[in-house]
């Protein structure tokens, strides 16, 4: 599943600094997945995650000794997690330890029955991920006939009476069709719906080229969106802007080891994502370490909190508390050095680099490359090394 | 923002949202599709008042009891519900 969730620890009312808290956890419960997405952001190496998934019993206890950290706010991820047949386990108990869950899906596999299995267990909210208006680039985006499935699930999850949160993940193939995109959002009674522009990691950093919008693609979507906003206050849309297209790196997931703890389907503790793609680093895993350890003490968690690990130009830099240097994983693919500044910054040595990846997006050679989709068999090629030319560019496997 | 809240309205929180005490942070906070909020001190004392039942009027009365060295209570409190209401944390019954 793509996550390009900001969490909004929005301390609107008022803030005091406090110890860092993983108040989000997503469980990315499992890797497989029957979509296909282009830009998934799974590891590209996820097929050796599929057969060692954490079990029932495993995932109940983390989400108990991540509800003791303070964790509140429960996504439960994957691939596609509806491939479990324990998520209406695994939801009862996050209830019950009093989580405030949200179902990630493509809606591949949400019947009539295990929605209301769901719901009776207390599953706060569902986000359905999305694709395009169009039955042609919904399907072959992600790879798969789903067009009309995720129609129908739409209206299953409005039934039961779940907020409407729709994932949209934004790229050349849609972007154009943001208008329409965001009135199927308000005819199917959407109440949020994130229009997250593609980030390039894991399939999606390898089909980068293919996927790329230009600015002025961007630029148009953005004025559609917020024109749409002051009209239609009734949907909040929130709208990820593209870090490639920013002078100045994100606060990628808030800040390293901030809010944001990730528990993968064979049990790896993670601060991000993509992080298993840094070098050096060992991650703790539930099934042998204690998860209030990995969380505050673990060499992996403390390796990139706060600001103490930074060179320069971060290091002097008075922005730093504000971006902290950006993504410790794009710094790493792009640059090969997990401390440098991250290369979308116009202070890294190394912006050139983000230049040229925009450069390449509106070469038609490289546009007209064949995209490589996610799934089992182009994981494997890659894990071996036969797919190495697509990304011998990058420092690691993203 | 202009005040539209009146002394005899009553609220609850909002549709999908959920207000609840989170003892590891020792605040209340209000938890929604895809964020929460954290309520300091006075945020959360007004907050857990509301139940779908009681008045503002009532909930005023109420503080004034139990913080009676507070000052200017009642706009704090119309401030406070005003912008609930606006983020929709509140709705109105
Ligand atoms: S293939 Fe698509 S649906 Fe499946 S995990 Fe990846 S992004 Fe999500
Ligand atoms: S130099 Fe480093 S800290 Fe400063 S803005 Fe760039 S990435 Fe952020």
């Amino acid at each position: 599943m793509t996550q390009n969730t900001n969490v909004q620890v929005n301390n609107g009312v008022s803030t005091s600094a406090t110890q860092t808290t993983p108040l989000w956890l997503l469980a990315e419960v499992t890797y497989r997945c029957p979509l296909h997405c282009a830009f998934c952001y799974n590891p590209t190496d996820y097929d050796k995650h599929t057969q060692n998934e954490l079990t029932t019993a495993q995932w109940i206890q983390a989400l108990r000794d991540a509800r003791k950290l303070g964790a509140i706010q429960l996504g439960i991820s994957g691939g596609e997690p509806l491939l479990r047949d324990d998520i209406e386990e695994i939801v009862i108990e996050a209830h019950k330890l009093g989580y405030y869950s949200n179902l990630i899906t493509s809606g591949v596999g949400l019947t009539e029955q295990r929605i209301q299995a769901l719901k009776a267990g207390g599953l706060d909210h569902i986000q359905l991920s999305m694709h395009d208006v169009t039955e042609d680039i919904n399907n072959f985006i992600t790879n798969t006939k789903t067009f009309q499935l995720k129609q129908k699930v739409a209206t299953m999850i409005k039934a039961h009476g779940y907020p409407m949160v729709l994932n949209v993940v934004i790229h050349r193939f849609n972007i154009d069709h943001m208008k329409q995109i965001l009135e199927m959002a308000e005819a199917i009674g959407a109440d949020y719906i994130e229009l997250a522009n593609n980030q390039y990691y894991g399939w999606s950093l390898v089909n980068r080229s293919q996927l790329m919008p230009t600015r002025e693609q961007l630029d148009r979507a953005e004025a559609v969106t917020n024109e749409f906003r002051a009209t239609n206050p009734n949907v909040k849309a929130l709208y990820v802007v593209p870090d490639y297209f920013n002078d100045r790196p994100k606060k990628c997931m808030n800040g390293w080891g901030e809010v944001f703890m990730i528990v993968t389907a064979n049990g790896d503790v993670l601060p991000c994502h993509s992080a298993r793609s840094l070098p050096n680093m060992q991650f703790p895993n539930v099934k042998d370490a204690d998860l209030g350890w990995s969380w505050k003490d673990s060499p992996a968690f403390n390796k990139y909190r706060g600001t103490e690990w930074m060179k320069e130009p971060c290091r002097s830099c008075e922005d730093k508390e504000k971006d902290l240097g950006g993504c410790r994983c794009q710094s790493f693919l792009l640059t090969g050095d997990a401390e440098a500044a991250d290369p979308v910054c116009t202070k890294s040595p190394h912006r050139h680099l983000i230049d040229q990846a925009i450069e390449d997006a509106k070469n038609p050679q490289l546009q007209a490359q064949a995209i490589l989709f996610r799934n089992d068999k182009n994981s494997r090629r890659l894990a071996s090394g036969e797919l190495k030319s697509l990304i011998e560019q990058f420092h690691s496997l993203p | 923002m202009t005040t539209q809240i009146q002394l005899s309205d009553v609220f609850s929180i909002g549709l999908h949202h959920r207000f609840q005490w989170e003892d590891a942070q020792q605040n209340y906070v209000i938890l929604f599709p895809e964020g929460m909020v954290k309520l300091h001190g006075s945020a959360g004392e007004i907050l857990k008042r509301i139940d779908g039942k009681v008045s503002v009027g009532e909930i005023v009365e109420d503080l004034k009891t139990t913080f009676p060295d507070a000052e200017d209570i009642e706009s704090d409190i119309m401030g406070m519900l005003e912008l609930a209401l606006s983020k929709g944390w509140l709705r109105k019954v």
